[in-house]
């Protein structure tokens, strides 16, 4: 193991940091390079990667008409 | 140089879908969505000049809306029109995790029975879990995944330590794993080459 490579236990910790794109250059570097030699950390990155998309995906909806009158109204006022 | 009023507007138009998709989130009421986003556009063309670049519109107006719900939300509390933000704490002896329930290390490269779990699911099963986490906890996850806010964004907005918001965000969404979990199986989902339990 290279000095500053990481165990999966580290790296689990890590994980939803990586996705939540919170870790510095050096640290998200450490994270990839384990991903890149482990199938198992890498699915689970793939997965928390997905499920957070799939909450990012709740707000891509159509406005309700009521809704887009009373702002077209409101936008005309200013 | 403060933004026009036909810049302002488009700007607007351009995100309206993804505000108010936040807002009923948020507050879990149309009516009030519907008035929150309102308010948070009201209160954007007044603070106007403190928009410091167009391309930071949406950042901006999102900080809006973040702010005015939580404000409302402090004074309806206060008023006794609701009940106070801090409400049930979740439970995290045991946190939940769908992806260890479902992986196996050793199936052949092609099978992937979580995120085929995750393919499977509805985006109501989805709005499901999200509404039926706690206030506290359901506006951490919303603010981290659907507003892609950064934890110290989240912790000024909500006046609480980054430690709080990263405890809140793996509480929040082992339960919302949970709640996808017990969805998925009252609707008989099933996932090829996933263990027995």
């Amino acid at each position: 193991m290279a000095v500053n490579d990481i165990d999966c236990a580290l790296a689990l910790t890590r994980l939803i940091e990586l996705v939540d794109r919170e870790l510095d250059d050096a640290d998200r570097e450490v994270v990839e390079r384990h991903l890149q030699t482990c199938r198992s950390c890498l699915s689970r990155a793939e997965f928390e990667r997905a499920l957070k998309g799939k909450l990012r995906g709740l707000s891509n909806e159509d406005v309700p008409t009521k809704t887009l009158d009373r702002i077209t109204v409101l936008l005309q006022e200013f | 140089m403060p933004i026009t009023k036909e810049a302002f507007e488009t700007q607007v138009m351009a995100i309206l879908g993804r505000l108010h998709g936040v807002a009923s989130r948020l507050t879990r009421n149309d009516a009030d969505a519907e008035d929150l986003v309102a308010e948070t556009i009201a209160r954007a063309w007044r603070a106007r000049d403190s928009l410091t670049s167009p391309i930071a519109f949406q950042a901006w107006i999102f900080r809006i809306l973040n702010n005015t719900f939580i404000s409302d939300r402090r004074r309806a509390s206060v008023r006794g029109q609701a009940e106070p933000i801090e409400d049930a704490e979740l439970d995290d002896s045991h946190p939940f995790s769908i992806f260890e329930r479902l992986h196996q290390p050793f199936l052949l490269w092609f099978a992937n029975p979580e995120q085929e779990f995750l393919d499977k699911l509805l985006r109501d099963d989805v709005d499901r879990a999200l509404a039926a986490l706690p206030e506290r906890y359901r506006v951490v996850v919303i603010m981290a995944d659907m507003e892609d806010l950064k934890y110290a964004e989240i912790a000024e907005t909500l006046k609480i330590p980054i430690g709080t918001v990263r405890s809140r965000l793996a509480r929040a969404r082992a339960a919302l794993q949970e709640t996808l979990w017990t969805l998925a199986h009252e609707r008989g989902i099933e996932v090829s080459h996933a263990p027995k339990h």
